[in-house]
């Protein structure tokens, strides 16, 4: 079936909605999701959103825009960070009037709170001296992006948005560098359908089911990411994947920043509240990059604590926090500990490691959402990506907490007030012959492979050799296992076998390809990693343990090529007002 | 330990009618009956199928029947249902079902076009016809907690697939599309109550609600409904004096 809409978003969280909004009335605007929309993966994000509101004390966003820079570990591109943190303080408002239900202080204004990297000078006389943690994240109890999507959702329903839930989006359809729509298939009937479009935009989300511990959804398989990459647009700076402190142990289930926003400390097996060591002004609020190298540190000079399965943890502490702040501005994390691990937060510290949370690279965008390709800013016409897909460069190295809820706002509107304008501006390109060819093909081959490999061997086969070879820390030698595996494993793909062979509601066909996704994007993290030699904010070489500006401090785009090796070129970082200098806290 | 599981399916190309099918397996008490499901899935049975995202209890995928009671999959260890021996041979089957009350799709995969369709009927966005402030509109602390439990709601449906009035109407709005009502009427933001009352006070509206609790048993966020839906039945007969 071929569908014709002016505009198409694939993808239904935070960046997808609120460029959904954007589309002006007398166009047509199709939203697709694999899921519903209010169940996409911005719906977990728990601790906050930031602005410098100043509603607590005294901020600015050029403080939050330094912030962001030196979190990013100078990666980040200068020109859109300042666009970010500067509209920072009229996207909050604008979730307010939009119905956002928010936690409130004494004077009835948007409650903040501290978060990991988020600082303002200690004497205002000298910016660039002493820093302390400043209340910068605006939030609502530890479910901010619970009622970030369902308020986004909500406006949506209200304009009367169009939406295809459980439409599994497997191709883009580009041509001659001009996006003509998308492929998808339609979960509850199997058929493939054709959506004819001038614009598309990619909203899909993350990849952390490349790894075992993910703090992801199961839906994050990167689906995105491989889809350009098959397609020859590069993806950037894929080596830069945020490992998140505080994950339920064994579980990978997110426990926020919030918590130690709140005042709970890190502990190792002797008690010692080591980030004393490893940060010593903002300690426990440092960025997670910094905290999860500390947390792996520990573990591997042996002040971890071993479970019975023989993995290691460390502690998080929220006991002396008392039973006011962790039931009101922490309740569904300390529900998590209870349920799960059956630990109760106000009596004993919870069990935590490191887990996988999120995308720093992604596709190459410029500060409007408009996909580009090379350094020299040339477009694939009427293609747009934003959110945890997109890489503008907001995040760099590293990003800091609660800047992700905000970069979805912010680019999610920009993307979408562009895309506005382009379908005012053009026809429907002609759509090429058998568009739906690759996505037909592929789901022939799955259904009638008769192998003897099974979708979650490999998979779960993936996800050891990824955490094992290339999370916090890694090696040349390391990265090279885990590419010769990527390979063995892309070579068994093409052997396996479902058990589903039907058409309607097929999720055993739905997770193949996922996983053919999951395997693309697994190729363009490795390949980075092993190309970058260097250690830059979550880019840590053990090999190469120092941050190098001389050789690395740019952008890396990484194309496929094949079934060869993928070509690596590079992009320059923006720098506009701050000159890369030591990263310390 | 060794659990059987007994489970609802149903593939609408092949079979006439839905049957159960036993799946025994090895289980640790500490596993999610989620993942349980996930082995069979992966290991046992591929065409087993089941939604699912998030997997601890915020995106709202995979609400099912449990032994007889509605909750998600993902935020209930086998040792919560009675299965806390590692060491036993469990006969007694775990009973895994679709929510009832809904078309079956497939096995455990249910329609929820109904469900979103009663979302949809009590205008789930904030209503406003002053301009907004520059800045913030303001909100007591007080205002806002007023909200805070309503707002939890994660949209699973396994309290309005609970409720014996849903299950005797299908016009009934159903509790979750009444909290829904509630997180806007009480939002001190929101100025459209009267409108909003009217499309509850209806004898499919609030006034088929008998006050049974279901719901509040069901819902895996603990949040009291039938307290909720009590307010709005207040604050219709304050409107009528």
């Amino acid at each position: 079936m071929i569908h014709q809409f002016d505009a198409v978003i694939v993808g239904a969280g935070g960046a997808g909605l609120r460029a959904a909004l954007e589309i002006p009335e007398g166009y047509t605007c199709a939203v697709l999701t694999k899921v519903y929309p209010t169940r996409s993966h911005t719906g977990t994000a728990q601790g906050g959103v930031c602005a410098a509101l100043g509603n607590e004390e005294e901020d600015s966003w050029e403080y939050h825009f330094f912030d962001t820079v030196k979190g990013s570990d100078f990666l980040g591109d200068q020109d859109a960070i300042e666009i970010m943190c500067y509209d920072a303080i009229r996207a909050i408002i604008e979730l307010e009037h939009m119905g956002m239900p928010f936690s409130r202080n004494e004077k009835g204004l948007i409650a903040q709170r501290p978060f990991g990297g988020h600082t303002k000078p200690k004497d205002p006389n000298n910016p660039f001296g002493e820093r302390v943690p400043v209340k910068r994240a605006c939030f609502s109890a530890d479910r901010t992006g619970h009622v970030m999507i369902q308020t986004l959702y909500e406006n949506c329903i209200k304009r009367g948005v169009k939406f295809f839930p459980e439409f599994f989006v497997t191709d883009l359809i580009v041509q001659d560098n001009v996006v003509r729509g998308v492929v998808a298939i339609e979960i509850a009937t199997g058929e493939i359908h054709i959506f004819h479009a001038k614009t598309v935009m990619f909203a899909t989300g993350g990849y952390g089911r490349v790894y075992r511990i993910t703090s992801n959804a199961v839906v994050g398989t990167g689906d995105g990411f491989a889809i350009v990459y098959r397609r020859g647009i590069p993806l950037e700076d894929m080596e830069f994947v945020q490992f998140h402190p505080t994950g339920l142990w064994r579980l990978g289930i997110l426990v926020s920043e919030a918590a130690r926003g709140e005042g709970g400390v890190l502990k190792n097996k002797f008690g010692e509240r080591f980030m004393e060591k490893y940060a010593p002004t903002i300690k426990d609020l440092a960025p997670r990059d910094v905290i999860s190298r500390a947390m792996y540190t520990e573990i591997r000079e042996g002040r971890g604590i071993q479970g019975p399965d023989g993995t290691y943890y460390l502690l998080l502490d929220l006991t002396h926090l008392g039973a006011e702040i962790i039931n009101k501005k922490l309740p569904e994390i300390t529900g998590f500990a209870r349920i799960y691990l059956g630990v109760d937060p106000l009596r004993e510290p919870i069990p935590v490691q490191p887990t996988t949370h999120y995308a720093m690279g992604g596709i190459p965008t410029n500060v409007d959402a408009e996909v580009v390709i090379d350094d020299k800013g040339t477009k694939i016409e009427g293609f747009y990506a934003a959110g945890e897909v997109a890489c503008v460069s907001v995040h760099g190295a590293n990003r800091l907490g609660t800047n992700s809820l905000l970069d979805i706002i912010v680019f999610g509107r920009r993307g979408g007030k562009k895309m506005a304008e382009y379908v005012k501006e053009h026809d429907f390109p002609p759509l090429p012959k058998d568009a739906d060819e690759w996505t037909r093909r592929t789901v022939e081959r799955i259904l009638n492979s008769n192998g003897k490999e099974r979708v979650s061997r490999i998979r779960k086969e993936l996800q050891e050799i990824m955490m094992d070879n290339v999370s916090v820390f890694r090696t040349g030698e390391g990265i090279k296992k885990a590419i010769e595996k990527i390979k063995e494993l892309k070579e068994r793909y093409l052997e396996i076998k479902i058990d589903d062979k039907g058409k309607k509601f097929n999720t055993d066909l739905i997770e193949a390809i996922e996983l053919g996704n999951l395997l693309d994007t697994a190729e363009s993290i490795a390949y980075s990693a092993l190309n970058r030699t260097e250690s830059r904010g979550a880019h840590y070489r053990e090999d190469y343990p120092k941050r190098d500006d001389q050789n690395w401090l740019k952008h890396t785009l990484i194309y496929k090529n094949g079934d060869k090796e993928p070509i690596i070129k590079y992009k320059p970082v923006v720098i506009t007002k701050i000159q890369p200098m030591e990263r310390k806290y | 330990m060794k659990v059987t599981l007994r489970i609802f399916r149903f593939n609408p190309e092949t079979d006439s009618k839905p049957y159960y099918k036993d799946y025994e397996i090895e289980a640790d008490p500490k596993d999610r009956v989620i993942d349980v499901l996930h082995y069979i899935k992966n290991e046992i049975d591929g065409t087993l199928t089941f939604r699912r995202s998030c997997l601890h209890g915020i995106c709202g995928s995979d609400g099912m029947r449990i032994n007889g009671k509605n909750m998600l999959a993902c935020s209930i260890l086998l040792q919560d249902l009675g299965y806390s021996d590692a060491n036993k041979t469990y006969k007694k089957p775990l009973v895994i079902e679709p929510l009832p009350g809904m078309p079956i799709i497939k096995d455990l995969v249910t329609d929820f076009t109904d469900f979103w369709k009663k979302y949809e009927t009590v205008k789930p966005y904030l209503i406003t016809k002053s301009q907004p402030p520059e800045r913030e509109r303001l909100q007591s602390p007080e205002d806002a907690e007023l909200i805070m439990e309503a707002s939890k709601c994660i949209l699973c449906a396994c309290c309005t697939t609970s409720c014996p009035s849903t299950w005797s109407n299908e016009d009934y709005l159903g509790p979750a599309a009444l909290l829904k009502a509630y997180r806007f009427i009480f939002d001190s933001r929101d100025e459209a109550t009267d409108e909003r009352l009217d499309i509850i006070d209806t004898p499919n509206g609030i006034w088929r609600c008998h006050t049974i609790f279901h719901c509040v048993q069901a819902c895996p966020k603990e949040i009291n409904i039938t307290w909720h839906i009590s307010q709005l039945k207040k604050k219709l007969v304050e409107r009528e004096i």
